[in-house]
């Protein structure tokens, strides 16, 4: 009986850990798109994300449908991420590393204060399409919702698309190619700075999908809403690599486990200490992320 | 057809080439010799866009494209395959000629066909990742990147570097087959004198970024002079 109840925890603790862990995936999935295409730290990234989630979400005041405001978001992160490309990352290409960082931090303080000037900073609270009451099993609840089911999935399906899309279509051969060789990639007629662009825009839209995830049900969306997730994200991106997608997801899903289960068994306060131990002892041990290729890339 | 007229590009304090005139023509091969440094790289740079020069244009069938965007020339027909090869090593054999046929209208099936038929090497490795490719299949690989849009001109940026000489030879015949087949305009950049005049009807000798000669690959061949000032060829 002591030995059920103690498994149910645990598996309950799991599958807490994983529904938060897909999301901090997918910032991660999101700041690895960037680096790899364009080698820029990209963090403006979750407030970006939180940007694009206000202007779809506010919609709802005008009685559209969650699931249409949900699209609005993801569109608005779309377009955000291709314009901030253009107007404020082309300009920055062969300057030292330390200019897009400077840049991008400032750009994360102005679309907060933008966001607070225009929606106020108070949290705007959004219903959930579905439950968020845990399901029950035996009478007891179990560590998963319907909401949180259709998060994993959601979170899931995303990056699957991104990895179909990047590994199938001529489009992403392009995508890849920009990233990998720019200057062969221009030899050969791909027009590489349109497809930055196109990188932007999608990585942008991939941290909306985020954001309309976290900032719906009880986190609320307000202009700071997605800096715990973003950090986690970061250090997520950092530990798998930033030149591995599924290692970045990876991580992003362990460091949520892992933070659940501090969470339950210890103190709410340590959690945010597990994200940074993990990623010294990951930098103590692979500097270079624990799954980047250890081969130099050759032409 | 591919000309320059009085081209000239500087890095800085450094001029590397000074006012470089000359014409390629259409069907025919002409050398680029000259010793390293002598701005051979530098000239099909500028040609593909890549280098925007100081001053002088740079002409594609009549039409000046000195100051077109890379993409552009490329998809005009202008084919560089760089120093070094460019090929994407993480990228499949069969996609690296993907990529360069998506720019074109050519289709890529057939595309794909045409080259595996022309570098049946490339067909039997078509699944396998660049990187485990040998020098020469790599340079075939770059060299049927270039050629699957349908080009009509190559330039080609020290084919036979880091070749063995049997695989030097075959690659020449190579481009000599491809050139009359396709009626290419080639511009063959090479360290290697000897086997780029082989092949060659034209041949253009830079030293320092200036033309010192100009003139028919034979010509130069037997310029004795040439030979042992610019082309490090002894005369045994």
């Amino acid at each position: 009986m002591i030995a059920s109840i103690f498994a149910s925890r645990i598996l309950n603790d799991l599958l807490g850990g994983i529904t938060a862990g897909v999301v901090i995936g997918l910032v991660a999935l999101s700041l690895v798109l960037i680096w790899q295409s364009t080698h820029v730290l990209n963090f403006a990234q979750g407030a970006m994300a939180m940007f694009a989630t206000y202007i779809g979400m506010t919609q709802l005041d005008h009685h559209l449908n969650y699931w249409v405001c949900a699209l609005i978001s993801v569109a608005a992160g779309f377009v955000l991420g291709g314009a901030t490309e253009r107007v404020l990352v082309r300009p920055l290409y062969g300057k030292a590393d330390i200019n897009p960082i400077v840049v991008m931090v400032g750009f994360l303080s102005l679309l907060e204060a933008i966001a607070a000037a225009i929606w106020s900073g108070t949290p705007r609270f959004i219903d959930p399409p579905f439950s968020s009451i845990f399901f029950q099993s035996d009478g007891a609840p179990t560590g998963l919702s319907p909401f949180a089911l259709f998060q994993i999935i959601a979170a899931i399906s995303v990056m699957a698309a991104t990895a179909l899309l990047f590994r199938f279509t001529k489009l992403g051969l392009q995508l890849r190619a920009s990233a990998l060789a720019p200057e062969v990639a221009r030899l050969l007629g791909v027009r590489v700075n349109r497809l930055l662009t196109l990188g932007w825009a999608l990585s942008t839209a991939v941290g909306a999908v985020a954001a309309v995830i976290i900032s719906t049900g009880d986190t609320g969306l307000y202009p700071a809403n997605m800096e715990t997730v973003f950090i986690a994200g970061f250090i997520a991106a950092a530990i798998g690599g930033l030149e591995s997608p599924g290692g970045a997801l990876l991580a992003g899903v362990v460091i949520g486990v892992v933070m659940q289960f501090v969470n339950d068994y210890f103190n709410s306060g340590y959690a945010g200490f597990v994200g940074v131990i993990l990623l010294i002892v990951s930098l103590l041990i692979r500097p270079q992320g624990l799954f980047t290729k250890n081969a130099q890339r050759r032409v | 057809m591919i000309g320059v007229q009085n081209l000239s590009v500087s890095f800085g304090a450094v001029q590397a080439l000074r006012g470089v005139s000359f014409q390629a023509q259409t069907g025919s091969i002409t050398a680029v010799l000259g010793a390293n440094g002598a701005g051979k790289t530098t000239l099909l740079r500028t040609i593909s866009g890549l280098i925007k020069p100081a001053s002088g244009d740079v002409t594609f069938d009549e039409k000046t494209i000195t100051n077109e965007p890379t993409e552009d020339i490329a998809r005009m027909g202008v084919a560089h395959v760089p120093e070094g090869r460019g090929v994407i090593a993480e990228f499949t054999v069969e996609e690296n000629l993907r990529l360069g046929a998506l720019a074109s209208k050519v289709n890529i099936a057939e595309g794909l066909e045409r080259q595996y038929a022309q570098f049946p090497v490339l067909g039997q490795r078509r699944k396998q990742f660049a990187a485990t490719l040998s020098g020469g299949e790599r340079q075939m690989l770059a060299m049927g990147r270039a050629l699957i849009a349908n080009p009509k001109v190559l330039l080609l940026d020290e084919p036979s570097l880091g070749l063995a000489p049997l695989v030097t030879a075959e690659l020449m015949g190579t481009i000599k087959q491809l050139c009359a087949e396709q009626s290419l305009t080639v511009l063959l950049v090479e360290q290697n004198a000897k086997s780029a005049l082989r092949i060659a009807d034209h041949a253009v000798v830079l030293h320092v970024g200036a033309v010192v000669a100009d003139d028919a690959a034979a010509a130069v061949a037997a310029d004795t002079r040439l030979r042992q000032y610019y082309l490090g060829l002894n005369e045994q």
